[in-house]
């Protein structure tokens, strides 16, 4: 359990996906610029990583490992996350369409987002077990919530100062994200000293 | 042999599974889609203004095909063109849509009043109106910043003398500029009335005429040349009840600020 934990809180804040790992750049820098839109796409992306990790988990265990078919497990990988997130989208269309509508374009728009890979590869890189790699997806979701809600509070105080021309628009915004980042490194080590 | 093939199969079978099982689940799962719903939607123009008075084009589409008693003619951008086309997929009667279009309330340009204030904040009108009002000598004056003008999708605004001045034959009537100004200058009338106010000052008569040299100092003279009860002052300021005014002209003559105006287009 105290394992769950550690690594639940490590994901979060040590080694915070987007802040640490830097992967899932791209949606946090494109959708971060009004807090319910980002709020939504994190929903969407913890839920697809909760998802294409207890599919694919088991893929590579007993189908790619046995067969010694390591290099295959990217290709599968996307194929099948792909093809779940398209899965997920049809049933919730149908019979959740309050969700549906909610998630809106997230949904599909994630569905090769390279966090929700990256979790998946991981969960193998680190060995862990069926249980371990679930909680290690809701805390790479969770962490991604959190960069992303705290990130869009920050642009929305960048967008409403006056900046020098040469800052405008994206560079001030990627030297924000990585202060922010740096603030993040600030956290290595805390995790540790709590469990101690 | 074996190397290769064993690969193959399993992407290839993993492949031709999720195709099997996402066609069977998109043909059993089949949400129906209101084929009206996409038609109209795909009259409408699509600029998400909201002058329909719902959450964009796709919302009242929406609203359209739902229910029946909504009107099929409150797109203005669009006009009657576009009502005309919604009449015929959804098989109503159709109403010609009522053209509309924006109208800057002020006439404050750079000869008849001016700036109290040398302002270096950031250049909007939003940002300029949080200081003590606004730069000009009258609370009620255009800003100058052109807020509007970056907001019209129809370039149909310009700043012209300090004011902002929109062209009536590029104003399609959507009302985003309106929500825009923070001096609420604008309005949105319709096409019949020519005959308008060019002052939105509520200010007693002589702190106006301090303010600006054609401001509306509430004199009624108006009020009392118009023979069709259209024109009131109320608050120190007056006002035109486009369903009464018969663009007749009297008000015009009869004001000794020079403020109501009329943008009659001459017939080429």
């Amino acid at each position: 359990m105290k394992e769950l934990v550690i690594i639940l809180m490590s994901l979060v804040l040590v080694d915070n996906f987007v802040l640490a790992k830097f992967l899932g750049i791209c949606p946090f820098l494109g959708v971060s610029k009004k807090l319910d839109a980002a709020v939504g796409m994190s929903i969407a992306v913890i839920f697809v990583m909760l998802l294409s990790t207890a599919v694919t988990y088991p893929i590579y265990i007993h189908l790619l490992d046995p067969l010694g078919l390591d290099y295959l497990q990217t290709i599968v990988f996307i194929l099948v996350i792909a093809a779940l997130v398209q899965l997920v989208e049809i049933i919730l269309k149908k019979y959740v369409p309050i969700l549906h509508r909610s998630l809106g374009v997230y949904l599909p728009l994630i569905t090769t987002n390279c966090a929700v890979l990256g979790v998946t590869l991981l969960n193998i890189d680190e060995g862990y077990s069926y249980v371990q790699a679930l909680v290690n997806a809701i805390g790479a979701g969770l962490g991604f919530l959190l960069a992303m809600v705290l990130f869009s509070g920050v642009r929305r105080v960048i967008e409403h100062n006056d900046i020098p021309t040469a800052f405008k628009g994206i560079p001030s915004i990627l030297i924000a994200a990585s202060i922010l980042s740096v603030s993040f490194m600030g956290f290595s080590g805390v995790v540790d000293g709590i469990f101690k | 042999m074996e190397q290769y093939l064993i690969p193959t199969l399993i992407v290839t079978g993993i492949g031709i599974l999720a195709g099997v099982v996402l066609t069977i689940a998109s043909k059993f799962m089949a949400v129906k889609v209101n084929e009206a719903a996409v038609k109209v939607r795909r009259a409408l123009p699509g600029v998400n203004c909201g002058a329909c008075g719902y959450a964009g084009c796709d919302d009242y589409a929406a609203s359209l095909v739902n229910d029946h008693t909504v009107k099929a003619n409150l797109c203005t951008p669009g006009g009657s063109a576009v009502s005309l086309e919604i009449s015929e997929i959804l098989g109503i009667s159709f109403v010609a849509a009522e053209g509309k279009y924006a109208l800057v309330k002020c006439s404050g340009t750079f000869d008849k009043t001016n700036y109290v204030m040398d302002f270096k904040g950031i250049q909007s009108c939003a940002a300029n109106k949080m200081f003590y009002r606004g730069r000009g000598s009258c609370s009620r004056a255009c800003l100058g910043f052109g807020d509007c003008v970056e907001a019209c999708e129809y370039g149909a605004i310009s700043m012209v003398n300090g004011v902002a001045k929109i062209d009536k034959l590029k104003c399609v009537g959507c009302s985003v500029c309106v929500r825009k100004c923070p001096n609420h200058l604008i309005t949105i009338v319709p096409s019949g009335l020519t005959t308008y106010v060019g002052c939105s000052s509520q200010d007693d008569g002589a702190k106006t005429h301090r303010a600006c040299k054609t401001g509306c100092t509430a004199c009624r003279k108006c009020e009392e040349v118009c023979r069709f009860d259209a024109i009131h002052v109320t608050g120190n300021l007056a006002e035109i009840n486009p369903d009464q005014c018969m663009n007749c002209g009297m008000c015009i003559k009869a004001c000794p600020s020079g403020i109501i105006k009329s943008n009659r287009m001459k017939k080429i």
